[in-house]
């Protein structure tokens, strides 16, 4: 349900980044997004296309990498994917695992129309 | 076609409003809980056997998060304790501007506690750090022991987890609470784990001694610096 407002957060950072490069056209938003987070890519996608309307971002293609979970034992070194059974601790030393990735939440970057491409716009 | 690098977490806004929120909590020596729970857990009900034991002795306060209505603030102001209402809309959790709108109406100065009752929800308001200082997450023994595993990431941010409505357990159609206890292990190997009951008041007093200790050592850390 809060993915409107995260969709809403994606498309603010891209206006300001984009702004800061004096680009008024924003074709591509790239994110990173976690798996151990609470935002689904389907929902976000959907929230994405009521969030960017009337924004720089309207004709912008948005671009989830999905982050799988991946933890590790800092005891024996064994790397797993937990997710479809969560559990944090190791099968072999009963230690707490650490999480390696899973917690993205990050737009990487935003592509936006180039110097010539714009002039060839204006032309 | 031009590649701007912004490398920015989505969720800034609210951490640094949190960051803000964290900093005013410290100068005033309060010590803020961020209280979150599926609907009908227990919150309102845990408060109110909590504050019933803190409020002769502690400075208390209360913040409410709900959709609508104010009957959760009404019944925490019936205990004598100063409490605020935020409803939400529709908004399925606190963020931490809602927080530093409430605080800048509702002093928080000269305050040990400060307990912040999230909207209902176990998905949301685990993204949404407020700037407390522990998140404490309530599973009930009439919600299943399941439900640490079907919602990991609240879980696996919490510094106290309370199995409430424990009385529950020993009845015919009650969850098994070691099987509770061991599923909020597995997602969360390090976070206090408290079983109590507020009708019978069995483990409410692990949790007060808890909440005061953590008052005593904010204290102890102030007059340190």
């Amino acid at each position: 349900m809060h993915e409107i407002s995260v969709a809403q957060s994606i498309v603010e950072i891209a206006e300001a980044n984009a702004r800061k490069q004096n680009c008024t056209c924003i074709q591509t938003i790239k994110i990173r997004l976690g798996e151990f987070t609470t935002i689904v890519p389907e929902a976000l996608e959907f929230a994405f296309e009521v969030a960017r309307r009337g924004t720089l971002a309207d004709d912008a293609t948005l671009e989830i990498e999905f982050v799988p979970m991946v933890t590790r034992c800092a005891l024996c070194g064994s790397v797993r994917d937990p997710v479809r059974q969560v559990c944090l601790l190791c099968p072999k030393c009963g230690l707490p695992l650490e999480m390696i990735s899973g917690e993205e939440l990050q737009v990487e970057y935003i592509e936006v129309k180039s110097e010539s491409e714009r002039k060839e716009w204006i032309a | 076609m031009d590649r701007i690098a912004v490398k920015t977490n989505i969720l800034k806004d609210n951490q640094q409003a949190a960051a803000e929120n964290r900093r005013l909590f410290e100068q005033g020596g309060t010590v803020v809980i961020n209280l979150m729970s599926a609907p009908g857990a227990g919150k309102t009900t845990l408060l109110e056997a909590t504050l019933r034991n803190m409020r002769d002795r502690d400075r208390v306060a209360v913040i409410e998060g709900d959709l609508q209505t104010d009957l959760d603030a009404e019944r925490i102001r019936a205990l004598g304790v100063r409490s605020h209402q935020i409803t939400t809309g529709n908004v399925c959790h606190l963020d931490a501007r809602m927080i530093a709108r409430a605080i800048a109406v509702f002093p928080i100065q000269e305050l040990d506690l400060l307990i912040i009752e999230n909207v209902g929800n176990l998905i949301c308001p685990a993204s949404y750090g407020l700037g407390e200082d522990f998140r404490v997450v309530i599973a009930s023994a009439t919600e299943g022991a399941e439900k640490p595993k079907k919602y990991p990431v609240m879980f696996n941010k919490a510094d106290v987890v309370l199995l409430n409505k424990a009385d529950l357990a020993a009845l015919p159609s009650g969850v098994d609470l070691a099987e509770l206890e061991r599923n909020v292990r597995e997602v969360n190997p390090k976070a206090v784990i408290i079983a109590l009951s507020c009708r019978t008041g069995e483990g409410l007093k692990l949790w007060i001694d808890w909440l005061q200790e953590a008052i005593a050592s904010r204290k102890t850390a102030s007059v340190g610096a």
